[in-house]
């Protein structure tokens, strides 16, 4: 990233092109116009809003994964957090009677707070990142189970459908938010010490740690953001849908970790883009949808991103030979 | 690091006391406390049908964090491996009810386990991706699979030689826990006493010192992914043979509950340290645990946060204990 500034005009645009992201972008442009000669219905308005809106729920996940895998680290518990928060929020206002803003709002610092105690393990404990986060992926689905006994909720006023189903100046509601996450998490990645800060710890932790960094500050604030933004989600979901299980959710970090490194972010750590990660998103969304569109069946299209998260690993990292082994 | 895990395990000088704080006495311990207790407030738990249900049901899980207990010592994690067990279990029963003979019906499916681990362990450890990355792939590629190519269908009318549990030796000890049994006193032995064995544990230790000692840490890797396929592949015909019926789908999060038992087994996350005996012992824990729950009237849906509360409490503890051993050394 930084080579680019340093390099001279002719070079940088040669780099530009070269870029992960630029290739992503290309081989995007391609599929689109593939997929919309294939079936008509797909470059319209209609289903690339459509899209958009189902898109919403892992892309805000995904911002934060970003973060998180630049530092080197990986949250696995996502999509057991927005379980947990769907169940909170449902739970709450169902059954303890709070009123439905509020039961948001718990929603969301419940999920604030998941991911705050997955930071506390990694920093303070020094639990590696992936073990703490398959133990409470466990843990936090089980709270979700245990708590709602596996029955669901429903009948939620019309209101609350809003952010789910409603449209918003001609747009699905939640894509508006997916909009601004994507913005904030880019300008705070590429503008804000914070962001650049993430890159040094990713790159050398010990380094970034004896510049004077608050390295575990930092890692407790992108975990707990992340915790945050699957509640965010989970709100969106449950919306969208109109009910809550303690199944929601499952599987949802396939999906994220895959949007994310197909987005050029290192799953070592120290680099990647906002940008990158937004065209991941619209690919394996676009992928899901085009497939849909060619007859094939749900359960196929996860056979097809397990398989362009190990094919877009592999191709980063033979772009990218640096890595120690084992690494 | 490695020197201190590994001085650990093999000193001689073990006090009685340390051999008694030992995870595979613990668990043990926690295992028959656990059923005494259990057994007090409610008999019935401790009738021989419930305790047998208890092994049979959950041999295969033990036999899977064998092969896992490998992975992680050797510095891995494969998260692939419950979607593999059911892909496995699919292709044994079709062949089974397909009229292939028996035997071949069990001895492809863990020709097929050692051949897709295999595959995983010499992407990781020849095209330097990280596990997590290519069994979470494998796993989304298995699964999915699985359900387009059975659309969700059970196998049933399965061949009655087909089932193992069928078989018993001495007429109590039922051919599944014997296999479990067996496989996890031959595989403690050889990782024990065996060159192979030990390079497992050296290459999870610090991987560059095993390289200097003449070990390959990459062939080491693709042999622990090989095995694991193996004995997945045990588990899968393990899992096969046990109801009437294979669902084209394994419990939900299975290989939550093999890891669970791997690391709860004493199997260091940070690698180089543990052994398959605990695992075994911590998967009858666990499936303990499960069954108990319903005898004392607790519900079932709070066992998965049960596990991921045991992962936990082991994890910590496993590091805790470390960061001490370590400042002992130092002093």
């Amino acid at each position: 990233m930084t080579v680019l500034a340093a390099a001279p005009p002719e070079r940088r645009v040669a780099r530009w092109l070269t870029r992960h992201e630029t290739l992503l972008a290309a081989v995007l442009i391609v599929a689109l116009a593939i997929l919309g000669a294939y079936n008509d219905r797909f470059l319209t308005l209609d289903n690339l809003l459509n899209q958009g809106r189902l898109m919403a729920e892992v892309g805000l996940i995904a911002m934060p994964m970003t973060f998180v895998i630049i530092t080197g680290g990986i949250d696995l518990s996502v999509g057991s957090v927005v379980g947990l928060c769907a169940i909170a929020l449902g739970y709450s206002w169902k059954n303890l009677g709070v009123p439905l803003p509020g039961a948001i709002v718990i929603a969301l610092a419940l999920g604030a707070l998941a991911g705050f105690v997955n930071g506390l393990f990694i920093t303070r404990v020094k639990v590696p990142p992936l073990i703490m986060t398959i133990a409470s992926l466990a843990l936090y689905r089980g709270f979700a189970e245990g708590v709602s006994q596996g029955r669901s909720v429903r009948g939620y006023p019309e209101w609350f459908y809003f952010m789910g189903q409603g449209d918003w100046f001609g747009a699905p509601t939640q894509l508006w938010l997916l909009g601004v996450a994507i913005v904030i998490a880019g300008v705070a990645l590429d503008r804000t010490t914070f962001g650049r800060s993430l890159y040094a710890i990713g790159s050398n932790e010990t380094a970034a740690r004896f510049s004077g960094l608050p390295v575990d500050r930092i890692k407790l604030a992108v975990y707990t953001l992340s915790g945050l933004m699957a509640g965010i989600s989970a709100w969106v979901l449950v919306s969208r849908v109109t009910t809550t299980r303690s199944d929601m959710g499952i599987g949802y970090e396939l999906d994220v970790i895959a949007a994310v490194v197909l987005g050029g972010t290192s799953i070592f750590g120290g680099s990647g883009t906002i940008w990158g990660t937004v065209i991941g998103l619209v690919m394996i969304q676009l992928l899901k949808d085009g497939l849909a569109l060619t007859g094939v069946k749900g359960d196929a299209t996860i056979i097809v991103i397990g398989t362009v998260l190990i094919a877009s690993t592999l191709l980063a990292s033979s772009l990218q030979k640096r890595r120690e082994f084992g690494g | 690091m490695s020197a201190v895990a590994i001085g650990s395990s093999v000193a001689s000088r073990a006090s009685w006391l340390r051999r008694l704080s030992s995870q595979e006495v613990l668990l043990a311990l926690a295992i028959v406390i656990l059923a005494i207790v259990v057994g007090a407030i409610n008999p019935r738990f401790l009738l021989a049908r419930n305790l047998s249900d208890i092994f049979l049901g959950n041999a295969y899980v033990a036999v899977a964090a064998i092969g896992m207990s490998m992975v992680i010592i050797s510095g891995n994690i494969d998260i692939s491996v419950g979607a593999l067990i059911g892909v496995l279990a699919t292709i044994s029963g079709t062949m089974a009810v397909a009229g292939y003979p028996i035997a071949l019906s069990w001895f492809v499916p863990i020709v097929v386990g050692v051949a897709v681990m295999a595959l995983q362990g010499a992407v990781v450890a020849y095209l330097r991706i990280p596990a997590i990355v290519v069994t979470l792939g494998m796993l989304s590629i298995l699964k999915g699979g699985l359900i387009s190519v059975t659309g969700g269908r059970w196998i049933s009318d399965l061949p009655d030689s087909f089932h193992l549990s069928n078989i018993e030796l001495f007429g109590i000890l039922p051919m599944p826990v014997l296999i479990m049994i067996g496989a996890t006193i031959l595989a403690a032995i050889w990782m024990r006493n065996f060159a192979p064995g030990r390079a497992i544990y050296a290459t999870g230790g610090n991987s560059e010192a095993a390289r200097l000692c003449g070990i390959s840490p990459r062939a080491t890797i693709v042999m622990v992914f090989a095995l694991h396929g193996f004995f997945t592949g045990i588990a899968a015909i393990l899992f096969a043979t046990e109801l009437r019926v294979i669902q084209s789908t394994v419990p939900p999060n299975l290989e939550l509950t093999i890891i669970t038992a791997a690391v709860v087994g004493g199997v260091s996350i940070l690698g180089g340290v543990g052994t398959v005996v605990g695992s075994t012992f911590a998967a009858i824990l666990i499936a303990e645990i499960a069954s108990a729950l319903v005898f004392v009237s607790i519900s079932p849906y709070w066992i998965r946060a049960v596990q991921g509360g045991l992962i936990l409490l082991t994890v910590v503890a496993d590091i805790l204990r470390r960061r001490r051993r370590v400042a002992g050394d130092s002093r």
